[in-house]
């Protein structure tokens, strides 16, 4: 399992700590985290879409990864998506792929 | 429990030879070390005298699918995890920071990612920083024929030249030169005329609260990586490959967009990039977040209290093996630009 992992055991990844809790908007930080969770599915989901790719929150729990032959993968923690993806993918997921960049910059 | 309240871990490496343990011996004397512990992977011929001093031998476990850098050093997380329990029923004194001196081979990484991964050695300590000593008689050589050197010198924190009263002053020069290219944001110091103190050295960093203001201003120091005009300063390419360089960015980021992007980046090009860290003005936010990573790991990002200086923009300062600045640039906005249109 790499650095980025925590399937085996979930666990907060660095990315939930990127945003400040109760802010003056008045939000808890239980509602922060949620809209953090949705954005960073409907964000990725952009991404994903590149790879046949598309990801799902599953109970606010985890995640589901699936391709478009109905595959699908349960994904524990958001550092342990792009492995997966890869792996369906059967391709790198390399962000620094010119075709990958391009797509984004064109992305509706 | 916050984060900021682990036992910080301090990691002194170096190359075979480049006087870590004599740093530490040094380190030692300082009665800002009081209530530390030691680990150290081999006794040398300079005795250490301090009560809480525990060899390990060195042993890395692979785990499956894991890469090089993504490994749990078991006799690390053992001695932690006995230290640990020592310390708390009482049988050895409360130690209040540990010390690992590394072999002159070991690649930090595995370390670094021990303490950010082992579930029980998370939960009670934290990286500190990492002190890298190079010898200034053998250094260049070492850099230039050792990865684990190059590597060692990339992911310092404090960066120490020894032995500068054997080298001729252009030899100092040479590699002073070199260190400062490699690695532009660690503070270079002489072991023979700087101050070798614990305050110097060990116990200002990213997650102590008097101090990570000025440990972020020093990553992002401009003049480090000054260069006329750019956007991105790539202040040096090296033949190794490896080039240190900070990108700056005129708008704030989307914070979701940045994590997205840094995960995909580092799951992919982890082992080329040694070192991640910088300041991001976070869309919605009104302080800064600091970030800072090595290879696959990202340590918990920092709120600070207040910007360094009355520049606003995210600064990201990179040391690569083999990556284009301009690549990294050109995705990291494209992400950004993704989320204005996932919001719209």
């Amino acid at each position: 399992m790499c650095g980025l992992c925590g399937v085996l055991s979930p666990r907060e990844h660095w990315t939930d700590g990127g945003q400040a809790g109760e802010g003056p908007n008045g939000r808890s930080v239980a509602e922060t985290r949620r809209r953090e969770r949705a954005n960073q599915v409907r964000l990725a989901n952009k991404v994903l879409a590149h790879y046949g790719l598309t990801l799902a929150d599953w109970q606010g729990s985890s995640f589901v990864l699936s391709n478009r032959t109905g595959a699908s993968e349960i994904i524990g923690h958001f550092g342990a998506l792009w492995p997966s993806a890869a792996r369906m993918a059967k391709r790198p997921c390399d962000p620094l792929d010119a075709a990958l960049i391009a797509g984004l910059e064109s992305a509706p | 429990m916050t984060y900021e309240d682990h036992i910080p871990v301090n990691v002194i490496t170096g190359f075979l030879g480049s006087g870590k343990t004599t740093l530490l011996q040094r380190l030692l004397d300082d009665p800002g070390m009081a209530d530390t512990a030691v680990l150290i992977n081999e006794f040398g011929e300079i005795g250490l005298d301090h009560h809480l001093l525990q060899r390990v031998d060195e042993q890395t476990v692979l785990l499956k699918s894991g890469c090089l850098c993504c490994t749990i050093r078991g006799d690390l997380s053992d001695a932690m995890r006995d230290l640990y329990g020592r310390r708390e029923r009482g049988e050895i004194p409360r130690f209040r920071r540990l010390v690992i001196e590394t072999t002159g081979l070991a690649d930090p990484a595995p370390i670094i990612y021990t303490l950010m991964a082992e579930d029980v050695i998370r939960h009670h300590f934290r990286l500190g920083n990492v002190i890298t000593t190079v010898d200034a008689v053998n250094g260049r050589a070492q850099l230039r024929r050792h990865g684990e050197s190059l590597k060692q010198a990339a992911m310092a924190d404090r960066l120490v030249i020894t032995k500068t009263d054997l080298a001729s002053e252009r030899k100092t020069a040479s590699l002073r030169a070199k260190l400062k290219a490699l690695n532009p944001s660690a503070p270079l110091l002489e072991a023979a005329t700087d101050p070798i103190s614990a305050e110097a050295l060990l116990t200002r960093d990213v997650y102590d609260p008097k101090s990570k203001s000025a440990e972020v201003a020093r990553w992002i120091d401009a003049e480090a990586f000054a260069a006329p005009g750019g956007h991105a300063h790539d202040v040096n390419r090296h033949g190794d490959g490896i080039s240190a360089f900070c990108l700056t960015f005129d708008e704030p980021l989307d914070w979701t967009a940045f994590g997205v992007w840094l995960t995909m980046l580092l799951q992919c090009h982890g082992q080329d990039v040694l070192r991640v860290k910088g300041l991001l003005n976070v869309l919605g936010a009104d302080a800064p977040v600091a970030v800072h990573g090595v290879q696959h790991i990202v340590h918990p990002p920092v709120h600070l209290d207040a910007w360094p200086d009355a520049d606003r923009r995210s600064r990201l300062v990179f040391i690569v093996q083999g990556l284009n600045p301009e690549d990294i640039e050109a995705s990291l906005l494209a992400f950004n630009g993704l989320a204005n249109s996932v919001a719209a």
